[in-house]
């Protein structure tokens, strides 16, 4: 049951990245370049995919998902250090490149050795990501 | 083209649906990074088979829907290795420690008002951002 829910939401996920458009990094890269030819579409992704999810949220009130469990706990309203500097790290390989994790699955099919590079960097950065959050975090406490 | 706009809210429609089926279904939050990353450091194991259905499914979707396209499909990324690697590094690594990227934090987190998905997002648009201004047109490596 979770494996089937799984796939069809992967399913659903791969089908929406690819006819919106964000395989391709040239509409990403777009989206971000507001001193360029700027390209909207990203929004109308963003904002089409926001309303399903609120429906949802609002859904899981006083229910259990359907293959059992509970749903999860969600973080405190903190922001440490990690969340910015991630996110920043993050947003200089998104821009640089035009590709985020989910994307860069999506078109591996057709996305040649540049995506298949990409990928594989990609994995090896989310290896190593552990090991320096640890030190994101010594260097935050006071000696 | 002037209909791209239509399909990015077809596409989006689409990756809430997914993201919602995921959240009622399994009662877990959609995040790529998150999914894929669980299977590098081994965090989710106890998960591995759902893990990989859902990155099947977003492999192979787009394997089946290629063929209704007329229009060559192409991720256009860019030929410099040393600009993707970085870049792949950089998106691994970020997004891991900040816990989420433009699934988890952007399409979830936002859609519940999360101010962690909110201030994570704005983040990431701004360093995307000055990254394209500053690679694209100052030092035109991009």
């Amino acid at each position: 049951m979770r494996i089937l829910l799984a796939l069809l939401s992967g399913s659903l996920f791969g089908a929406g990245l690819f006819v919106s458009g964000m395989t391709d990094t040239t509409k990403v890269q777009g989206w971000l370049d507001v001193f360029g030819d700027w390209d909207p579409t990203l929004a109308f992704v963003m904002g089409g995919a926001i309303l399903p999810m609120m429906v949802a949220w609002h859904l899981t009130r006083g229910r259990s998902p359907l293959a059992g469990g509970t749903f999860p706990a969600l973080p405190k309203p903190e922001f440490d250090r990690r969340l910015i500097v991630g996110s920043v790290l993050f947003g200089v390989g998104w821009g640089l490149a035009g590709l985020c994790p989910g994307p860069a699955v999506a078109s591996l099919s057709y996305g040649g050795t540049g995506g298949l590079v990409f990928m594989a960097a990609m994995l090896v950065g989310m290896g190593a990501a552990p090991t320096l959050a640890a030190r994101l975090d010594r260097f935050e406490s006071p000696a | 083209m002037h209909q791209d706009w239509i399909w990015g809210l077809v596409g989006g429609g689409l990756i809430g649906l997914a993201g919602a089926v995921y959240l009622l279904g399994n009662g877990r939050i959609m995040g790529a990074s998150g999914i894929i990353g669980g299977l590098v450091d081994g965090t989710g194991r106890d998960t591995l088979w759902e893990r990989l259905a859902f990155l099947a499914g977003v492999i192979v979707l787009p394997v089946l829907l290629t063929p209704l396209y007329a229009q060559q499909i192409a991720t256009n990324i860019t030929d410099n290795w040393l600009v993707i690697v970085v870049a792949g590094l950089l998106v691994g690594v970020g997004a891991r420690i900040a816990n989420g990227c433009t699934s988890g934090h952007g399409v979830c987190g936002i859609s519940r008002f999360s101010l962690r998905g909110i201030v994570a997002t704005v983040f990431y648009i701004l360093a995307g951002g000055l990254a394209v201004a500053l690679f694209r047109h100052v030092l035109g490596v991009i």
